[in-house]
């Protein structure tokens, strides 16, 4: 069809661009005051109670204070953000505060120059560092300086039992990978899963390897990884360890079905304590989890944790742990001045105060503020606090989540390869030569 | 079977027509025209969505044409489309073609039938993601053994699972476009036949579904055009797994742009997918014959 420009036609394209450019506009508007914004400082953080309670509690208290200004916060669901905070910094509109899990992501931020360098402040404000936990800090430090304040609590992952299930069965838990090994059978001879897992969720299945990773070749195995070093994955002790959890696959260690159950359900949590299953190795948060919605199970004695257990012959030291060393906050450098000191403030006098950290005790977390101990001894769940305390405070490596500390491409193609190592669709051979062509990208 | 074209909409309105097209041309331009050209430069270049923008030549189109992941991302986009197109179309045609009598429970039916189409494809994945859950769905809460399979766990259930839902969902709709073809096959035809002594099969094959070309072919293209973009139903429910069993082209695109922060080769995906659309929605039109655009029963 022939289209013929006319006077009229031209005063047409003439009235439909402000529409089009309002519509434009309305794409763009996002809950971010960036750049000259005005007097208040932006703050995104995750929903999901009952974290978000104690994080919005935070704020609001430092705003009634009302010493410099004030923080506007925006919370979002946890995957949802992971994809809103990326494009939001992209596009030059990030909040003045930025929460987040350190490690590769806030690498990804740093070499775009979108998040401040700290280390002064730090140097200036050595009382804000000396109260938090030293091991917090790796996974905000990139090239020897910090860009993060680690704060909120410290989530090693634990390995969870039944331990109703045990004595029904008459087994103990297991003391090492044998032992591991030796209770499949039994387990599965009863009807019960030995082990639950929210396959689907790819990072669940990762905290096996991290752990197998640990104790068979040490913290150094997936050290040389990070550090970029060619053929890394190649280890002999990463090929022992995923042919070790195939092993347990072809044992019908895990529930059936497990690569279609996600995390994000709950449903691998309701396996241990309804009982179909017999154990899980998850985050420490699963306390929460577990206590409110497993009815009498964690008040009635039902539940057991302890480290995962050494491999026999392995050079990791037993009471090195994994998970989340702690949670990050950030400042955006494209804020303004006055947003930037307002968020400093906020560092310094609104995180992780008296309240907040008996808010997080009081929701199952071990805040990494140090001199908790008093307030963790007087808990409801003093046993678990005080072991995951114990986990944190005496790890001699508390190494980061695979996922958390590789770039996010270097991460996604590890989890990619995780579902199908799980699946049995590709050989450690294949899952290592996979991952040495993503190293150190 | 020829039809007698409109004879008003032909007309020369030169001064109002192209006027009229203005509003929906600049959409064109704005949301499709703009965004296109800005995916294809951006396959050029390397970006993780956060940092700076670097041309960078052909390595984003390099990394996705040698990867493994593309042929089999290829593969199953093709599997869903050729699967769910021959459930669907036949299942459409048949109850599109009941729904079009004049009774009036076959009106309250169609009313029922109509239901999945309102739902979103999220909550339609939420929904039966918690009913296929092996442990806790509805096969384990009925107690009965064939429906506590893992279906989301092995790859060609999964597989099935999907094309399964998207009929589900999509169903209604092409039926209803049935429904209206079929509607506006003049009655004189069948009652000729009828006197004819054709029964009603026979009535079927040599009137109904000759008439209803063109909206076979409309509906057809619909189905395999709107196959090459689900990504809400998949992601939910299987994100892309077992494996990569359900990983389609559109959900590649998603994982490498915003998950892996490689947002060169997620462009360079996004091009070959409507560069696939194109092809394909060109080649239906060639099926077609001679101009569908000339025939009274198109869309309906």
């Amino acid at each position: 069809m022939a289209i013929h420009l006319s006077r009229r036609t031209l005063l047409g394209l003439a009235a439909g661009i402000p529409a089009s450019a309002a519509l434009a506009a309305c794409g763009s508007s996002g809950p971010g005051k960036d750049g000259d914004g005005g007097g208040a400082a932006t703050y995104w953080h995750l929903s999901g109670q009952p974290q978000e309670g104690v994080r919005t509690g935070a704020v609001e208290r430092f705003n009634e204070a009302g010493s410099k200004g004030r923080i506007e916060v925006t919370t979002f669901e946890n995957d949802a953000y992971k994809t809103k905070i990326k494009t939001a910094i992209g596009a030059g509109k990030a909040p003045t505060i930025i929460w987040g899990w350190g490690g590769g992501t806030l690498r990804s931020y740093v070499q775009a120059g979108q998040v401040d360098d700290l280390t002064p402040w730090f140097d200036r404000n050595p009382e804000v560092k000396n109260r938090l936990f030293p091991s917090s800090f790796g996974a905000a430090t990139v090239d020897g300086k910090i860009y993060a304040m680690p704060f909120e609590s410290v989530e090693p992952i634990v390995l969870f039992y039944n331990k109703r299930v045990f004595d029904d069965v008459g087994v103990e838990p297991p003391q090492s990978w044998d032992d591991i090994m030796a209770l499949v059978p039994r387990f599965n001879a009863e009807g019960i899963a030995p082990f639950s897992l929210g396959g689907q969720s790819r990072w669940t299945n990762m905290m096996w390897l991290e752990f197998l990773f640990d104790r068979i070749g040490g913290p150094e195995v997936f050290q040389a990884v990070f550090d970029g070093e060619k053929d890394a994955w190649s280890h002999p002790a990463a090929i022992d360890a995923l042919t070790k959890v195939q092993d347990l696959i072809k044992a019908d260690g895990f529930i059936k079905g497990f690569s279609s159950i996600t995390a994000d359900s709950n449903a691998d949590q309701a396996l241990l304590y309804t009982g179909k299953a017999a154990m899980m190795l998850h985050g420490s948060w699963s306390y929460g989890i577990q206590q409110t919605e497993g009815g009498d199970f964690v008040s009635g004695d039902g539940l057991g944790f302890m480290n995962f257990p050494p491999v026999e012959g392995g050079k990791g030291d037993p009471g090195n742990s994994v998970g989340n060393p702690a949670q990050y906050l950030s400042i955006s450098s494209k804020a303004s001045a006055e947003q930037k000191e307002i968020a400093k403030d906020f560092f310094a006098t609104g995180v992780l105060g008296d309240q907040e950290v008996k808010e997080w005790i009081d929701t199952g977390a071990v805040p990494i503020a140090k001199g908790s101990e008093k307030l963790l001894a007087e808990s409801e769940s003093a046993e678990f606090l005080q072991f995951v305390y114990g986990i944190a405070s005496n790890a001699k490596t508390f190494g980061q989540s695979w996922d958390q500390a590789l770039s996010p491409t270097a991460a996604e193609t590890l989890l990619d390869n995780i579902a199908r190592l799980f699946q049995l669709s590709v050989s450690p051979q294949q899952f290592t030569d996979n991952l040495n062509e993503v190293i150190g990208k | 079977m020829s039809t007698p074209t409109g004879s008003t909409g032909r007309r020369d309105r030169r001064g109002i027509l192209p006027w009229l097209a203005v509003p929906a041309l600049l959409f064109f331009v704005g949301f499709a025209v703009v965004p296109l050209v800005g995916v294809l430069l951006l396959s050029f270049t390397t970006w993780d969505g956060i940092g700076g923008i670097h041309p960078s030549g052909l390595t984003s189109w390099r990394a996705v044409l040698t990867d493994p992941g593309l042929p089999h991302a290829l593969w199953v986009t093709f599997l869903v489309m050729a699967v769910s197109w021959a459930v669907q179309t036949p299942a459409s045609i048949l109850l599109g073609t009941f729904l079009a009598g004049r009774q009036r429970y076959r009106a309250v039916l169609s009313l029922v039938y109509f239901v999945p189409l309102l739902l979103s494809s999220a909550a339609i994945a939420v929904a039966y993601k918690a009913l296929l859950d092996p442990n806790f769905g509805l096969g384990a809460g009925l107690g009965t053994e064939w429906l506590s399979k893992d279906w989301l766990g092995r790859p060609w259930l999964a597989f099935g699972v999907v094309v399964f839902i998207v009929s589900w969902q999509f169903i209604p709709f092409h039926s209803l476009i049935y429904q209206g073809g079929v509607q506006q096959i003049p009655r004189s035809l069948y009652e000729a036949a009828a006197l004819d002594g054709a029964g009603r099969i026979r009535q079927f094959f040599s009137i109904t579904l000759p008439q209803l070309k063109y909206t076979i072919i409309t509906s057809s293209t619909l189905m395999v055009i709107g196959s090459l973009t689900f990504f809400d139903l998949i992601f939910v429910l299987t994100e892309g797994g077992p494996g990569d069993a359900t990983r389609v082209l559109a959900l590649d695109m998603y994982k490498r742009g915003f998950q892996a922060n490689l947002m060169g080769p997620a462009s360079a995906i996004a091009v070959v997918l409507v560069l696939m659309g194109l092809a394909i929605a060109l080649l239906l039109r060639r099926l077609g014959g001679r101009d569908a655009g000339e025939s009274q029963l198109e869309g309906a």
